[in-house]
């Protein structure tokens, strides 16, 4: 089957090309950053985690986000995402490289990661987050190429592919499940330690992995003869407003308990985010375009008129990833790095080079996921004909 | 011999686990005697060790002291970026060392002092219960202990301290250090680091260097001996903690 | 052959490559290594084990050292004859064998290996 991701058009290998170099360009780059230490990127001793642990934070919700395609079609049998249940698992398959390579880069010696294995640590989420995000890559690896390869001979896949399907579909919540317990049992951070993290976690997932898939299959049917289907793009549609909504809820309900018990410690952290906190306001027009994007697009995506048209529609998706990829991928790290335990302010904003190395790792998911299209769409392409 | 494609992809699996067992065997094998080690005898023992620092007897120049002489032998190297200072002990002003038990209305007296923060080494502490790999660990005698070999600089644990005692090596330090002490180690660029109260002077015998220069304002004993110095005082006058409500049980008490 | 070109040019630039480390140093034998003691460790007459362990084993011994004084609390070594050491690289090894160019690296150079000690351990300043 990978014989397909070999044979394409010259648009294919113009995007694998283009992903490749950006690749390249943030591997050099990460080696300087291997020479050097990680003093080229704008973490500081307050804020010590920042935009490559940022990005692993919000991947992980698009890798889990695949089971919301997976979910009713396994577990409910609705066939309607028959067509795009291996869009989801291959979705899964790339963030999780992602967030893999994201970790990685991120350690201070990456060359001993293999400690976390030799010297495992129950107690330590991140030993946790580890086996689970491994187990999960696997899983979707797996599941996938199974079902792709059975559909493609035309035979059921066997009934250990089942059984690994409906296992994915309950371990999915537990990757970022694990990823929020990061956060929220740390005592000294106020920002993240509340129950509602998790969920959080859970909500924006739900609504940004589907709105990836449902930009890659506008894509996809624009680009090759493969067509998911009018009805399975509406259903992710409907299935997107409902989870943007609670998300935006979720936070509502942050905002109140937050604001409405006053305490200096825990309000901080909002202030700094959305008015800046003693002169320091660089994360501020963000946080605004997130929140009152969010706001708009929950509007704009309970108007069926607008969920049914697939231009507005496309428009919503990109909205809900940006929204959230700014609250995740921006606002949460930071926020709960700034003020630091001893109420004092230090700033963070990732370096051009910082930026760089992340789009190289964006860069690598894409193009694994392009591979990965590649073959899923050829087949069916063939199967179709 | 006829042999089709899987046949010998299942033999060659096989094979190659074949090669695991012997390095699996070493992994369990047992490890050898410890006749061959002992602790010093001048080592000083406790079950519990505890600081406590006297903010009466406090001052600006006492605690520069304290900071060099710490600084100084352990070859913490002075980075001038803040960003990516590395301090194992400093000071701060009171609002900021006890964020939670200031208040607008505190005497100049207390506004002004210098408050020297390290890490407390705790009790419950955070910072052991999230690293992945053991690099940080509770000691018996209650001293959070850096094994700089095995860090991996995934930097979890300066997430979950509550009082920012850590610091990490954004870059390699040496150059950054004034003048080399040969008798210990620096660090490389890549882990962690963070006061340890002297452990390698206790198991020689030996005060940790900030009790030693602080001409008795800081004392140090252990907390689980009823007739130490620590207790007496701790009995004595009153004492507050750094966060004493998260639970982390700091092993620093501060006598205002 | 089909493709035979492709796949003779291929396996040829492929042997060159894997037999690089043979054919390059074609002639040029390098010099067993030979380390040099200092008076003060020519003074000691041993090391804490026999010289022949040390040689083969001194790496198990310095890991075996570091786990047992940072993660155990040990910190005296009684060496094959009685002796008793302080584990420390830089302390005690380092004191005797002060001469880690014409020590440590001699071996080290010749086997082509970089241990990363030093990057922390700090090495005796030596007189050039």
């Amino acid at each position: 089957m990978f014989e397909k991701a070999l044979q394409g058009s010259r648009k294919y290998w113009a995007l694998v090309c283009f992903l490749a170099a950006l690749v390249g360009l943030g591997f050099i780059l990460f080696l300087w950053q291997l020479k050097v230490g990680l003093k080229i990127t704008g973490m500081s001793r307050d804020v010590s985690w920042g935009f490559y642990i940022a990005q692993f934070t919000y991947l992980v919700g698009v890798a889990a986000g695949g089971v919301m395609v997976a979910l009713p079609c396994y577990f409910h049998n609705y066939k309607v995402f028959g067509r795009i249940t291996v869009l989801g698992e291959f979705l899964a398959v790339a963030a999780i490289v992602m967030c893999l390579l994201f970790i990685i880069i991120d350690l201070g010696k990456p060359m001993r990661c293999l400690n976390v294995l030799l010297h495992p640590t129950p107690n330590s989420i991140l030993f946790w987050d580890m086996v689970v995000l491994n187990v999960y890559l696997l899983l979707n690896l797996i599941v996938g190429w199974m079902a792709l390869e059975s559909e493609r001979y035309e035979v059921p896949p066997p009934k250990w592919v089942k059984f690994l399907a409906y296992f994915s579909v309950v371990w999915a919540p537990c990757i970022h499940i694990v990823t929020a317990f990061i956060y929220c049992g740390l005592p000294g951070r106020h920002f993240w330690l509340t129950a509602i993290m998790a969920p959080r976690f859970l909500a924006s997932a739900f609504a940004a992995g589907p709105s990836f898939i449902v930009l890659f299959c506008l894509i996809i049917r624009k680009f090759t003869k493969f067509d998911p289907g009018k009805q399975a793009i509406q259903t992710l549609g409907k299935i997107i407003t409902y989870t943007i909504i609670i998300n935006f809820c979720f936070f509502l309900f942050e905002v109140f308990t937050t604001f409405y018990s006053q305490i200096p410690e825990h309000m901080n952290h909002f202030k700094y985010l959305f008015v800046g906190l003693k002169g320091h306001a660089k994360l501020v027009p963000w946080m605004w375009v997130s929140l009152i994007g969010m706001f708009i697009v929950c509007i704009l995506l309970a108007i069926p008129a607008i969920r049914r048209n697939e231009g507005s529609l496309a428009f919503c998706c990109v909205l809900v990833i940006v929204t959230t990829w700014i609250d995740k991928g921006l606002g949460l790290v930071t926020g709960g790095f700034v003020p630091n335990p001893l109420e004092e302010i230090t700033e963070y904003w990732p370096t051009v080079p910082e930026a760089l190395i992340t789009l190289g790792v964006w860069a690598t998911g894409f193009l694994v996921l392009t591979i990965l299209y590649k073959v899923a769409i050829s087949i069916n392409e063939e199967l179709g004909e | 011999m006829r042999i089709n494609r899987r046949k010998f992809l299942k033999i060659a699996s096989i094979s190659v686990l074949g090669f695991g067992v012997k390095p699996t065997i070493d992994l369990f094998a047992g490890h050898e005697a410890k006749a061959k080690i002992k602790q010093s005898p001048k080592a000083l023992r406790a079950k519990r060790w505890a600081m406590v620092i006297d903010l009466r007897k406090m001052n600006e120049e006492i605690a520069k002291k304290c900071i060099e002489a710490c600084h100084r032998f352990h070859n913490v190297p002075h980075i001038p970026d803040k960003k990516r200072e590395i301090k194992w002990i400093w000071t701060e002003p009171f609002e900021h060392a006890f964020p939670g038990q200031s208040h607008e209305f505190l005497g100049t007296e207390l506004i002004e002092k210098p408050v020297l923060v390290l890490c407390n080494n705790c009790d419950n502490p955070p910072c052991v219960q999230v690293c992945p790999t053991k690099a940080t660990f509770k000691r018996e005698d209650g001293i959070v202990m850096m094994d700089m070999h095995r860090c991996i600089g995934c930097r979890f644990c300066m997430a979950a301290c509550p009082y920012g005692s850590r610091s990490f090596n954004w870059m390699d330090p040496r150059p950054y250090i004034e003048k080399e002490n040969p008798e210990y180690p620096t660090r490389e660029k890549g882990v962690v680091e963070k006061c340890d109260f002297c452990a390698e002077r206790l198991d020689k015998g030996l005060m940790p260097l900030c009790v030693e220069a602080s001409e008795g304002a800081i004392i140090f004993g252990d907390l689980e001996d009823p007739e130490s110095e620590v207790r007496r005082v701790l009995r004595e006058r009153y004492s507050i903690q750094r966060k004493p409500e998260l639970g982390t049980g700091p092993s620093i008490f501060y006598l205002i | 052959m089909y493709d035979g070109g492709k796949i003779l040019t291929g396996l040829v630039i492929g042997i060159a490559l894997l037999t690089f480390p043979l054919w390059y140093n074609l002639g040029k034998a390098a010099k067993v290594a030979e380390p040099k003691l200092t008076p003060k460790a020519e003074q000691a007459k041993y090391c804490v084990e026999p010289k022949e362990y040390m040689v083969a084993e001194h790496m198990a011994l310095l890991d075996k050292w570091r786990n047992w004084v940072v993660r155990d609390g040990y910190r005296v070594y009684v060496g094959f004859n009685g002796k008793e050491y302080d584990m420390s690289l830089q302390n005690t090894c380092m004191d005797c064998h002060s001469n880690k160019k014409k020590f440590c690296d001699e071996c080290h150079n010749y086997a082509g290996v970089k241990p990363y000690c030093w990057t922390c351990h700090l090495e005796p300043k030596e007189e050039e």
